[in-house]
């Protein structure tokens, strides 16, 4: 592993402050440490991919950002404003919202609860026009309407997942594995639909995969991290041709 | 002989069939019963005595018209409710939406009806039982106080996903705090003492709530445990207090807009000028726990159509994604706890009431497993549910007592009391196997774009989402 570990470059598109910026993040488990001093930039209309092997934090670092567990050295800052001390749920009021890692929709509640679950802390104003906007992303969800979450299927999930997560309105998308246990014609029509929205609304997007191909495809910049610590940066398609990358995370083929 | 012509339809006949079920259902039970008719003529119809001289035949119409009568009407229901597949043919819809689909408001008028006859019960009692009114009503009571119990912890177990094991802590707060209120202000009586006891009750569903804030499960579960049995242990101990063991007696009874129900001036009967019965009070009681009942409810169905509703709902589902859409997990916990707890208040200062005694005895472990129960027998977050659970747990345990008849067949030695908790058991495990769910497991959703649906719990798997 040490063979592919250099300094990370530094950011070239820092034009303006950034919308998410991580610093020297530390977190541990206890006494297991799970993040070794993070640097993330997220720049306002950016998809930006984190990718790694499991087990190498990358769900820690999104969970981190979320403020459960809480860094233990390092900033976040959101928007200019510190967010690393902050509670859980006043974090994601701030325009932050998650697809979280396994999706979790609310298995026992129908696709409409689930996304009125999403618009919680919104005016209520705005739901129709949001459920709207969600439904001309995800046709699907519209049919599945009455059914509940955990009836639907994998891909179905993943979808209700996200459309929750953009019924809050969010300025910055954090998507942890949206194409985990997907068939590969689903993981391109999530892909896809994130393309979309960040083409179409100018959504920032932080992106969290195993899947490096599709992942890197689809992102301005990515990063690489190994063992709790970036490993690489560069943008998308630079990253897809590292000699390194292509021996670790995409060996067999991506496609 | 019921197992006649259900089956054996030819495929192309099914689509009519679908269209005149009933009447397929009522001809089928004809033939059934004239089967039946035919069969049991010599069977029931004919009965031979012994008389003088050798054997007498006696004709036994009743008998047979009933045998007839029961195979009809035995058979039509099946027919209706049991053999519906099998009538359906390849019908694709599943079998637990049959039912309400092909009778949409048979639910409704069922709710409707049984809740007229609550509200009318105790004149029921009174008018066709006129000497064991006492005793209905009193069951009534009783079935009525655990309905609200069931209620209320309902909202912590089956809205909110809190395993609560010792609900009776609060049920025992609202009882004491009623008890000591009254017999220490002399001015305080059952109506000024309720609110105060479900507020007392409420503090302390958040002093329970704080330490158990990140607590799930079997975890949370074994604390609530502690929880109930300290509270108890406390009001053991605590002699100078509580009166420790001796519990407190003299708990006034309730009025109605301060008329007593009690013999001679200035009291209920004498008021609006009736003869005096003691059975006017258990009327009134009655009421007032038909009323809480009623508030618990209705407080409930508004507040699961509210955000923290759906929020309680939610954070059962599944925490972590609760606060990933910035749900405050903590307030929504302490939320559900201080509800229900306080609920447990108003039905505990009720309870004091009743008795006008209470003791440490009346809150041990064992009445909120009876609770527990009868949330999880009724299906976790069912209100309909926590109702028939209530009936049949409370209802079905007095009825045991009843069990007289059962020295016929184990002779007079036998004594039915001492096997009343057995086959209480037993029944509670019969339900679990035969509705693993409760009896009512099917949730309505609080939101909806057109129109409602029903949601079964036999279309996802075991498990999910409990």
């Amino acid at each position: 592993m040490s063979a592919i570990i250099e300094r990370p470059e530094p950011v070239t598109v820092a034009s303006t402050e950034p919308l998410l910026a991580i610093r020297g993040v530390e977190t541990y488990y206890g006494k297991i440490v799970a993040l070794r001093g993070v640097d993330v930039d997220v720049h306002r209309g950016e998809i930006v991919t984190m990718i790694g092997a499991n087990g190498a934090g990358k769900s820690t670092l999104m969970m981190t950002i979320c403020g459960d567990p809480k860094a233990r050295t390092g900033t976040i800052t959101y928007d200019g404003m510190d967010i690393t001390g902050l509670p859980t749920h006043q974090i994601m009021r701030l325009g932050i919202a998650q697809s979280p890692e396994g999706r979790r929709i609310f298995p026992r509640m129908t696709v409409m609860e689930n996304l009125q679950m999403g618009a919680a802390l919104v005016e209520p104003s705005h739901f129709d026009d949001d459920l709207r906007r969600v439904f001309d992303l995800f046709p699907r969800l519209k049919e599945r309407i009455t059914q509940r979450g955990g009836t639907l299927s994998g891909g179905e999930q993943q979808m209700l997942a996200i459309g929750r997560a953009l019924m809050s309105r969010p300025k910055l998308l954090l998507l942890d594995e949206p194409s985990l246990g997907l068939a590969p014609l689903v993981v391109k029509q999530i892909f896809e639909a994130i393309r979309e929205l960040n083409r179409n609304e100018g959504l920032t997007v932080f992106l969290v995969e195993q899947n490096a191909f599709h992942a890197l495809k689809l992102a301005h910049r990515g990063y690489v991290m190994v063992n709790g610590r970036i490993t690489m940066s560069g943008t998308g398609m630079e990253l897809l041709k590292r000699e390194e990358v292509r021996a670790a995370y995409l060996e067999g083929g991506g496609h | 002989m019921m197992a006649v012509t259900s089956a054996n339809t030819s495929p192309g006949a099914r689509a009519r069939q679908e269209e005149n079920r009933f009447a397929q259902a009522v001809r089928d039970a004809a033939i059934a019963a004239f089967l039946a008719g035919v069969l049991s003529f010599f069977f029931i119809g004919f009965r031979t005595d012994i008389a003088p001289g050798g054997l007498s035949l006696k004709m036994r119409w009743s008998a047979w018209i009933t045998a007839i009568v029961v195979v009809f009407v035995g058979r039509l229901l099946l027919n209706l409710f049991v053999f519906n597949r099998t009538w359906s043919g390849s019908s694709t819809k599943p079998r637990s939406a049959t039912v309400s689909e092909r009778l949409p408001d048979l639910g409704k008028w069922l709710l409707r009806a049984f809740f007229i006859f609550a509200l009318v019960l105790p004149f029921v009692a009174m008018y066709f039982f006129p000497n064991r009114d006492r005793q209905f009503i009193d069951i009534a009571i009783l079935i009525m106080t655990y309905v609200m119990l069931g209620w209320g912890l309902n909202i912590v177990v089956g809205l909110a996903g809190l395993l609560d094991l010792g609900y009776v802590a609060f049920y025992a707060v609202g009882a004491y705090s009623f008890a000591l209120l009254s017999t220490h202000f002399e001015f305080i009586g059952f109506w000024t003492a309720l609110p105060l006891a479900g507020m007392l009750a409420a503090c302390w569903g958040l002093v329970l709530g704080f330490p158990v804030l990140r607590l799930r499960g079997d975890y949370l579960a074994i604390v609530t445990l502690a929880f109930g049995e300290i509270i108890r242990v406390v009001l053991l101990n605590w002699y100078e207090f509580t009166g420790g063991p001796n519990g407190i007696s003299g708990i006034p009874k309730p009025t109605l807009f301060g008329l007593e129900f009690a013999r001679g001036e200035g009291s209920f009967a004498s008021f609006f000028g009736l003869t005096y019965d003691p059975i006017h009070r258990f009327v009134y009681l009655y009421y007032i726990i038909f009323l809480l009942a009623l508030i618990t409810n209705i407080v409930t169905m508004r507040l699961r159509a509210l955000p923290i509703g759906r929020a309680w709902e939610a954070l059962r589902e599944d925490e972590i994604a609760c606060r990933s859409l910035g749900i405050n997990t903590r307030n929504t916990k302490l939320t559900a706890f201080a509800i229900g707890a306080m609920f447990g208040g108003f039905a505990g200062s009720f309870f004091a009431t009743r008795q006008g005694f209470i003791s440490p005895e009346s809150f041990s472990f064992i009445e909120s497993a009876i609770i527990l129960a009868i949330v999880v027998l009724g299906g976790l977050g069912s209100q309909i549910g926590v109702v028939i659970a209530a009936i049949v747990m409370i209802g079905g345990t007095e009825a045991l007592r009843n069990l007289g008849f059962l020295t016929y067949i184990f002779g007079p030695g036998f004594d039915p009391v001492q096997y009343r908790m057995l086959l209480f058991g037993l029944a509670m495990v019969i339900i679990m196997v035969w509705k693993p769910r409760g009896f009512v497991s099917t949730r309505e959703p609080t939101v909806a774009l057109k129109e409602k649906k029903r949601i079964g719990a036999d279309l996802v798997a075991q498990g999910e989402g409990h």
